[in-house]
């Protein structure tokens, strides 16, 4: 009798296990207020949308950095690749990539990219494969970014340092 | 009978414990994989193709966007660096040098992520706007009740975080605790 309640406690620890692994596992696919999710009502595709800075109320997403001003554009590569030219600002500028799931998959700076204004194409790995080569050659200068997945988001960051507080009475 | 009650028994154990080790994995903070210098911690990989499902399940529950490496690294503060927990009732005192970074931010949240209302509109300091002492550190007063020099107000909030940022920086997935990563030291100084 003992031993038959053990198993069963062992067989749901055991499985227990597999539940936990699961779930971790398909969260991120079904989580329905990610950043993708909240971005998704005030972002239409493929357009590059000024997102308000954050307040104590209201804020589009958790842990934003009130330093910068953002743009975020959420893309979808299916008609064809984007071509993206960010002007940078004196200070810092960022553009930083991330996949439908919302994991980064790649970022450039302002000095990283070494000119005025931070120019790429945006592509999946099929389509980049059909670029001819010789074109790619001439292009060298162009820099061409490979999405892991059809849809995500880019987001766009620039330094705007708050306002000094205002004086004490 | 024996059968189905002894089935149901191990399937509600599995779901309790798949769940319940879900949910604390993901609210609790995932512990491993982290860089800690002195009580500050940061995920470098979270911001890579690398991040592992813990840190991605955690960005989809909260719903931020990670700092994608090549962007920057964030350092996320909880406790001082006796280990009490931060309290935004009490005078905390943040001193010293930050790691080599070419631009760097401080801000307060709550723990869910959102930013802490005060009468002064500061939710933080940046690395531009910060007073500094002639030898080049700096000390940031966080405190519900206004201070001199670099005072950053918590509204009285209970429980809050800061967040370090460091943009353009050499700090990454390979960076071990060591000198050439000085954090900033984290004293509580005093408490009503």
């Amino acid at each position: 009798m003992i031993i038959r309640w053990l198993l069963l406690i062992l067989g749901g620890v055991l499985l227990g296990g597999i539940v936990h692994l699961a779930t971790v596992i398909l969260l991120p696919r079904t989580a329905t207020q990610d950043a993708y999710a909240r971005l998704t009502p005030i972002a239409p595709v493929n357009t590059v949308v000024a997102l308000p800075p954050p307040s104590p109320e209201k804020a589009i997403m958790p842990f934003m950095d009130p330093a910068f001003a953002s743009a975020v554009c959420r893309y979808d590569l299916s008609q064809g690749p984007l071509k993206l030219s960010v002007p940078v600002s004196p200070a810092y500028t960022s553009v930083s990539f991330y996949t439908r799931n919302d994991v980064a998959y790649y970022a450039i700076n302002d000095r990283a990219a070494g000119r005025r204004v931070i120019e790429l194409d945006l592509m999946t790995t099929a389509q980049h494969d059909q670029v001819p080569e010789d074109e790619e050659i001439t292009a060298a200068d162009r820099l061409i970014v490979e999405s892991p997945t059809p849809t995500g988001i880019i987001a766009i960051r620039a330094m705007a340092p708050q306002p000094p507080p205002r004086p004490r009475r | 009978m024996r059968l189905l009650i002894g089935t149901l028994f191990g399937l509600a154990l599995a779901a309790l414990i798949g769940l319940g080790l879900t949910y604390m994995s993901l609210t609790r903070g995932t512990a491993f994989g982290g860089l800690s210098i002195d009580s500050w911690t940061a995920w470098p990989k979270s911001g890579t193709t690398e991040a592992d499902p813990y840190v991605r399940a955690s960005i989809a529950r909260s719903g931020r966007l990670p700092t994608a490496m090549g962007d920057g690294v964030s350092f996320t503060l909880q406790s001082d660096d006796e280990g009490k927990i931060l309290d935004g009732r009490c005078d905390v005192v943040i001193s010293g040098v930050t790691p080599v970074a070419r631009f760097w931010t401080m801000t307060l949240y709550n723990p869910d992520g959102a930013l802490v209302g005060n009468s002064t509109n500061r939710y933080g300091f940046t690395s531009q706007e910060i007073v500094r002492r002639s030898d080049g550190t700096f000390e940031i007063v966080v405190s519900p009740r206004a201070s001199a020099g670099n005072w950053l107000p918590t509204g009285g909030v209970p429980r809050y975080e800061l967040i370090l940022r460091l943009y353009d920086t050499a700090v990454g997935v390979s960076t071990k605790a060591g000198r050439e990563v000085p954090m900033p030291d984290v004293m509580t100084r005093s408490c009503p």
